[in-house]
Formats: structure tokens, C-alpha cells, sequence
């Protein structure tokens, strides 16, 4: 504990240059990943595509089941196939959405569908297009549930960007392993619990992000 | 203004919701569309605005085919209330109002003034609630804001399907009697969905009575009443046709105008002489305003003292709107076997007897079975 200690004072622009990295990925991966998602979850509840999302949903949940690191050697394969970068940056930001996806879809839908009837009949009587009940009705009334998703995607992604410095993303995977290699005890404990305070950080930002976009009729 | 011709609805598994239904809505005519659930009621009205897409049959709305029309311009142009009233959670109440003017295009400043008036006419202080949430409103004023809503755009014509279900029995019959009001005044063609005959009777200038997507009978409620076509209407009217024709029967057309009255000061002896030479058992108290406090009664009168001393004050009163059924019923609560009848300020307009009531349904009665 004091040598972690020891060495974050010795080196506390390092612990930043991991964390800021840390950061950017998963942002960039939740960014990337709330766009499909929510784009794909919109789309698939939209009325005749039951099966289309059941078939999405099951392979969303298929993906959370395959092993991180696994997936990160299977995509290293098929990214130098097709002659792109197989590490770093882009291989762990492709897996962080795609791990992301289960949440966000399953929210979106749930949300989606959880709208009461009478409103989408009420709005249609009214002369909404199937736009107009989108943008006015469905989607405000979801977003509170969609965002509780997006919250839940994004400290899934912070946990398993840990796991991306493995494939040279950076990060504060990068202690961690590096300690495991070396018996360095510090740096494990540096990396893992800079992790979970990033997460912790993260999550309570957005659990304020979703009381502030909650619109304010649906209020408690 | 509304007109079905043999309209049909055949679900793709075999189900008929509506045979062959024609019906013709006069401008500024309330019709409504009784029966028992699962009749084509809903069915019918939803085909109107083509919420529901007839198998067979056409719509004209003023002459013009519906299915002519785009049909969200067609539903922007009727209004449209739900019973589950379906208010938008996320939308103040003159946001609410406003959602048919802003699909419309109309520009901010007059959506708001728009949803002011509403309020108004719905008896709502637009100042209090137009920035409210539904959540924040009683059952009564949700329908309010319903019946404001579908009225938003000013659409010629209204579709209700039971407008006033989701309430109590209370603020039901003060609705229905304020809707009746605002209908004088605007004149809408409306089609008017629900299961309860009492409804159907006060509110409908016509009743499409429906049984298994038919037509049954179609006619003013009278008719219905005392002249059903065969033995379902019969049934469905039920054998208290006289109970039921109160519904047909307002206070003012029947209310003892201008009453005899005393004030509180006055004595007993007076007020005695009064009740004899009228032949009557009672005399409504007023104050110097001319507003109801209470009544005197034959049997507690007790010589050498004032009117105040032996009144028994009474606050339960019927407007001049309401009708004999509704009157009727508060005349039993009320004690004596009268009812005051005041205006707004609590002014007396008029008394209501028992004697009165019997009498109009005798004529009524006559009058029916003469034709």
C-alpha cells in the first residue's frame, strides 16, 4: 500500500497519462456504442420487427458471454486480414462497443416498449406521423430508461478497458499488468483501484446526467 | 357532416367487427354509439379517422371520401378523446392542449392563448394550471385537459370514445353537464362512445343503439325510450323507461319559478299565512340577496318566534341545467321533498317539487304514446 503510494507521488504524471487514455477509449467506445445502440434499439421495436429483436438481443447476449480476451485475439486476426491496425487504439474501441451493446439495446427496447399504449393512440388520433410519436412521445418518455443503460454500458466498458492494454490500447490496464509480470504489488493495486474509482466517478456523473434529461413531468 | 355507408370491418382472423353499419351525423349533432362491449362501438368511431381501416364501406366527412385525405392531416382536422384520457406525462398541461395546433404549424404565442381559452371554457384557471403536469392533476381535471386537448385545433368534429369512464359518478354528471353547455355554444359534429345508457340518453341528440357490429335502432332518445324497434332495445333500455326519461328532462323546464319565499327575520306567523294561502308545506329561506340559506317546514312551526329560530338551513341545491334525475336524486338526500334551484352566486332561481317531476313524466309519457 505505501509503495503504491510512494510511487504515485513519484510518478503522478504517469498514473494521469494512463487514466486520461483510460478515459478516452471508453469514452470514445460508449460514444460510438450509445449511437448504435440506441439507433439499432429504435429500430428493431418499431412494430412488425419482433423477430428482428429477438434475433439482435440474442446476439448481444451471446457477445457478453464470449471471454474479453478472447474476442481481443479473434479481432487481432480478422483486422490484420483486412490490413488494418491489429492493436492498440482501434481493435479495443471496435470490442468496448460491442460489449457495450447488450445494455443499451436491452434498455432501449424495454423503454421503448413500456410506453403506455394509450398514449401512442392518443398521439396517433391526434394526426402524429410515425416520427412525430418517435420524437415527441416514445423517445422522452424512454429516455430516462435508454440513459439507465447507457450508465450501465458505460462501467461495463471502464471495467474492460483494463483489459485492452493487453492488446497495446493503453490505459490503466497497463500497471496492472505490468505488476503481474513483475510481482510489483503496487502497481497492481495503483491500476486496479484507479479502475474502480474512475468507474465510481463516471457512474455518479451520469447518474446526475439522467435525473437532469429526465423530463419533468415524469419526475419523482 | 358524417356519413357511413354500409361500412364493414373483418379482421384477418374471421372476427366481424362491424356489419354493414350506414349512419348519418348532421352538423352540430352529438350521436352516440351505445352498447354492450364488444358490439363495433369503438370499432366504428376508430374507422372514422381511420385509426382503423374499413374491409368494406365508405366514409364521407362533409361530403369527401376519407380515405381522400391524408390521414394524419384527416385526425389533426377531428378531434379525438380516449377514456384512458392518454394525456403526455412529459408535457405541461398547455403543451397538452396544444398538441394539435403544433402539428399544425401554429406559432408558440398562440398555442398558449389557445390553451388559455380552453382552460377557460373548461371551467380550469388557465393561470394555475397551464404549466402544471398531469401528475399533478385530479382525476376530474385530467379529463378536463382530455376534453381541452381534442378540442385544441378547433376541429369541426369530435370523436369521444367514453370521454368521462375514468372518474367518479360526481364529477361525471358535472362534466357531462358542462359539456352539454359548451356543445350549445360550439356546435360540434361529435360521435360519442359508451356503454351506459343513462349517458347515452342525457347527452345524445341521437343514439345508434349497436348489438354484434350492427345497427339495432337509430334514433333521438325518446324514440329509444318509449318506442324500441324489437326486444334487444326493449332489454337494453330495461323496464325503468319512466327513471330513464328523467334523464331527458331539465330543472328549468319544470322548476317552480319565482317560489314563494321568506326572509330570516321575518315571524313565524307570517311565514304561516304565507304556506296556507299557497297551499304548500314549505317556504325557501333568502337572504337579503336573494341567496338560498335554508327552508321552513309546516311541521316545525313554533308561534311567537322568528323564521331563523326554526329554519332547518340546508346547503344542498341543483343548477337550472341539471336534469330530473340527477335532481331527483339530491331531493332524496335533501329531506324535504323539495329542491332549491340557484344559479352560480348561490342566487334562488326556482324550486323543484316532487309533485313537478311526477308530472312531467306523466306528460312526457302521454306525449310519447299519442305520436
Amino acid at each position: 500500500m505505501l509503495e503504491a503510494y510512494q510511487f504515485v507521488s513519484r510518478h503522478p504524471e504517469m498514473l494521469a497519462k494512463w487514466a486520461v487514455d483510460h478515459l478516452w477509449i471508453s469514452l470514445v467506445a460508449i460514444g460510438i456504442g450509445a449511437v448504435l445502440g440506441i439507433t439499432l434499439g429504435v429500430f428493431i421495436t418499431a412494430k412488425g420487427r419482433e423477430p428482428m429483436a429477438e434475433v439482435v438481443l440474442y446476439f448481444a447476449e451471446i457477445m457478453m458471454t464470449v471471454p474479453s480476451l478472447a474476442f481481443f485475439g479473434l479481432l487481432m486476426l480478422l483486422l490484420s486480414h483486412i490490413g488494418l491496425s491489429a492493436i492498440g487504439f482501434l481493435p479495443a474501441v471496435i470490442t468496448l462497443i460491442l460489449y457495450g451493446q447488450l445494455p443499451i439495446l436491452r434498455n432501449t427496447c424495454t423503454a421503448i416498449r413500456q410506453v403506455d399504449p394509450a398514449l401512442i393512440e392518443a398521439g396517433r388520433g391526434m394526426g402524429m406521423s410515425q416520427r412525430q410519436l418517435l420524437f415527441k412521445i416514445k423517445l422522452p418518455l424512454a429516455l430516462p430508461v435508454i440513459m439507465a443503460g447507457l450508465r450501465n454500458a458505460m462501467v461495463l466498458i471502464i471495467g474492460i478497458t483494463a483489459i485492452a492494454a493487453l492488446i497495446g490500447a493503453g490505459g490503466l490496464g497497463v500497471p496492472i499488468f505490468r505488476g503481474l509480470r513483475n510481482a510489483r504489488m503496487d502497481l497492481i493495486i495503483i491500476g486496479g483501484v484507479s479502475v474502480s474509482i474512475l468507474a465510481l466517478l463516471v457512474d455518479g456523473l451520469m447518474a446526475m446526467l439522467e435525473r437532469w434529461i429526465t423530463p419533468r413531468g415524469l419526475r419523482g | 357532416m358524417i356519413r357511413l355507408e354500409r361500412v364493414t370491418k373483418i379482421y384477418s382472423d374471421g372476427t366481424e367487427a362491424v356489419r354493414e353499419v350506414s349512419l348519418e351525423v348532421e352538423r352540430g349533432e352529438l350521436c352516440v354509439l351505445l352498447g354492450p362491449s364488444g358490439c363495433g362501438k369503438t370499432t366504428t368511431m376508430k374507422i372514422i379517422n381511420r385509426l382503423i381501416c374499413a374491409t368494406s364501406g365508405k366514409i364521407y366527412i362533409d361530403g369527401m371520401e376519407n380515405t381522400s385525405i391524408n390521414e394524419n392531416e384527416l385526425r389533426r382536422n377531428i378531434g379525438y378523446a380516449i377514456q384512458d384520457i392518454g394525456l403526455f406525462p412529459h408535457m405541461t398541461v398547455g403543451e397538452n392542449i396544444g398538441t394539435v395546433p403544433a402539428l399544425k404549424g401554429w406559432p408558440k404565442a398562440r398555442r398558449r392563448k389557445r390553451a388559455k381559452e380552453l382552460l377557460e371554457l373548461l371551467r380550469m384557471n388557465p393561470v394555475d394550471f397551464i404549466d402544471k403536469y398531469p401528475r399533478e392533476l385530479s382525476g376530474g381535471q385530467r379529463q378536463r385537459v382530455g376534453v381541452a386537448r381534442a378540442l385544441g385545433g378547433d376541429p369541426p368534429i369530435l370523436l369521444m370514445d367514453e370521454p368521462f369512464g375514468a372518474i367518479d359518478p360526481i364529477t361525471r354528471v358535472d362534466l357531462q353537464n358542462e359539456f352539454l353547455k359548451i356543445q350549445q355554444e360550439l356546435q360540434k359534429t361529435i360521435i360519442f362512445v359508451t356503454h351506459d345508457i343513462y349517458e347515452a340518453i342525457k347527452m345524445g341528440d341521437k343514439i345508434a343503439l349497436m348489438k354484434e357490429g350492427r345497427i339495432v335502432q337509430y334514433a333521438p332518445p325518446a324514440d329509444l325510450l318509449y318506442r324500441p324497434r324489437d326486444e334487444f332495445v326493449a332489454g337494453f333500455v330495461g323496464a325503468d323507461r319512466g327513471l330513464k326519461g328523467l334523464q331527458l328532462i331539465r330543472t328549468k323546464e319544470v322548476m317552480w319559478r319565482s317560489p314563494p319565499t321568506t326572509k330570516p327575520d321575518e315571524e313565524v306567523m307570517a311565514a304561516r299565512e304565507r304556506m296556507e294561502r299557497e297551499g304548500i308545506d314549505w317556504l325557501a329561506v333568502v337572504d337579503d340577496e336573494g341567496r338560498f340559506t335554508g327552508w321552513v317546514l309546516s311541521s316545525h312551526l313554533e308561534e311567537g318566534r322568528k323564521v331563523k329560530d326554526i329554519m332547518s338551513t340546508s346547503a344542498i341545491t341543483a343548477t337550472r341545467n341539471a336534469v330530473l334525475s340527477e335532481a331527483l336524486s339530491l331531493m332524496l338526500t335533501s329531506g324535504p321533498n323539495v329542491l332549491a334551484i340557484v344559479d352560480r352566486s348561490n342566487r334562488l332561481e326556482g324550486v323543484l317539487t316532487l309533485q313537478a317531476i311526477q308530472n312531467a313524466l306523466r306528460e312526457a309519457a302521454q306525449k310519447e304514446e299519442s305520436q
